[in-house]
């Protein structure tokens, strides 16, 4: 019988390929201490972290940090227990409530990551006999959930609501089942936003549902906080949300929302609720706090955008080719993988801490040096970090 | 022309915009082997195809993929499956 890892082959050297370009394995980073949200040690080396998601940079904040000590001293390190056995607490529901009410929906729904939010959402909500059209550069998560739901699965165009036109139009048939269209807030990769005024029209016309996973826009874009469909204007046209608490949340988790009478349903069908165990106490506790800020100073997203826009100028003021227009999301765009990889060492080398992307997760398959800035840097870090990006765009001009 | 060598042609086409340092292309060779077609470029080939066409492959279909030949056959059953 043949060695069950030997499909692994390529990808072995693959990454024999990448350490031989740079030495360290860039999928294998270990931060020692974090100093700060925006601060680690690294090697022995205080790095400023230019790539952690950490959008309001809430991640030490005092009161979130001791209503988490206080739930870990009350309730225990964990539940031990699944939502639908002994693993829901008053915490739980509180939370949920607390979601309701910011997001303005009848009802939310707690899951253990972010990753299963999504893949609760989307199976729970689609069935064998539905079909989901999925956005072509959705993240994993999206396309795992639309895997496990076992509905007919379509993918259109990126932002391209005429794709979706065309092949919601050519849905007509009974055996189609009900329809639902999946799409992000702002993508990842290359901080893209979606065109979500085009895209609820199209989906208004053709009378299907639409999921928008704010992951990455939640507490980014809107007045409030509330994610990409707050600042388009449109989320009373959205059907269900789903979000995580890793970005500006700044803890582990995810939920999904919505004004649908029986969204509450998906406790007793969504795989990914019902058979994990549930958040810790200590994350609900520390989220609840978390969120309370972000309704209570919208001048933390005033700092991130003032953030955004200063990398971003620079980075261009550079000569980078970036992804998209600003966003928290800076994603500079390299000639190749090997190019990326000695790039991100160098940035390394020099105390900044920022993420790389290879094909084939990439769109278009580009390689990149993706930078997300946080409410909590200061503009002298924004500056530091691209005094650094500034040696590779001399190194690279150099090489030419 | 049979509709099967058509559509072949037509996928060749978009292979060699794709894969324009690709040697010989026909309906054996395998994606991922010959043309270094992953999981992704998969997804962006067979999108190119639908265009061409104007149809839907769901991504359900698409795990048994291997060669050329069998995006041609599934094409082709799309095709068929329009017309009955």
């Amino acid at each position: 019988m043949s060695d069950i890892l030997a499909k692994y082959g390529p990808l072995a050297a693959r990454r024999q390929a990448l350490l031989g370009s740079g030495g360290r394995d860039p999928f294998q980073l270990r931060i020692d201490r974090l100093l700060s949200p925006t601060r680690a040690l690294i090697d022995g080396r205080e790095t400023i972290l230019l790539g952690t998601n950490n959008y309001l940079g809430l991640t030490f904040d005092p009161e979130a940090i001791e209503a988490g000590r206080e739930a870990l001293a009350r309730f225990g390190t964990g539940t031990t227990g699944s939502r639908i056995a002994n693993g829901t607490y008053g915490l739980h529901r509180e939370l949920e409530q607390a979601f309701a009410r910011f997001l303005d929906r009848r009802d939310c729904i707690v899951f253990t990551t972010g990753y299963q939010a999504n893949l609760g959402m989307i199976a729970g909500l689609a069935g064998p006999r539905d079909t989901i059209l999925v956005d072509a550069d959705s993240h994993a998560s999206i396309y795992d959930g639309c895997r496990l739901s076992g509905a007919r699965v379509i993918r259109f165009r990126h932002n391209d609501p005429e794709d979706l036109d065309r092949r919601l139009a050519r849905l007509e048939r009974p055996e189609d089942g009900a329809v639902l269209v999946v799409v992000e807030g702002l993508y990842s990769m290359l901080g893209d936003v979606a065109p979500l005024a085009e895209l609820v029209e199209v989906k208004r016309r053709h009378g299907a549902f639409l999921l928008v996973d704010e992951a990455h826009s939640f507490g980014v874009y809107g007045a409030h906080g509330r994610g990409l469909a707050e600042h388009c204007g449109v989320e009373a046209e959205v059907d269900f949300v789903a979000g995580t608490f890793s970005k500006s949340l700044g803890a582990v988790g995810g939920f999904g929302a919505s004004d649908h009478p029986h969204f509450g349903l998906l406790r007793y069908a969504a795989r990914p609720y019902m058979f994990t165990a549930s958040p810790s106490p200590a994350t609900m506790a520390s989220v609840l706090r978390i969120l309370a800020r972000i309704e209570a100073e919208p001048e933390l997203r005033t700092r991130l955008w003032a953030n955004a826009h200063r990398l971003h100028a620079g980075l261009r003021e550079l000569g980078f080719s970036l992804g998209a227009e600003p966003s928290p999301v800076a994603a500079v765009v390299l000639a190749d993988e090997r190019q990326a990889v000695w790039a991100w060492n160098l940035l390394l080398e020099h105390g900044v801490y920022v993420n790389l992307a290879l094909p084939p997760g990439t769109p278009g398959r580009r390689s990149l040096l993706r930078a997300s800035v946080s409410a909590a840097h200061t503009p002298a870090e924004i500056d530091a970090a691209l005094a650094r990006f500034a040696e590779v765009a001399r190194r690279l001009t150099a090489a030419t | 022309m049979s509709e099967r060598a058509a559509i072949l042609e037509t996928v060749v086409a978009i292979l060699r915009e794709q894969c324009p340092e690709a040697g010989e292309i026909g309906p054996e060779s395998d994606l991922v082997a010959d043309l270094a077609i992953d999981s992704a470029a998969a997804m962006d080939l067979v999108m190119e195809v639908e265009d061409r066409y104007d149809l839907d492959i769901p991504l359900n279909e698409l795990a048994d993929l291997r060669t050329v030949g069998d995006l041609v056959e599934l094409v082709a059953r799309h095709l068929e499956g329009r017309q009955g």
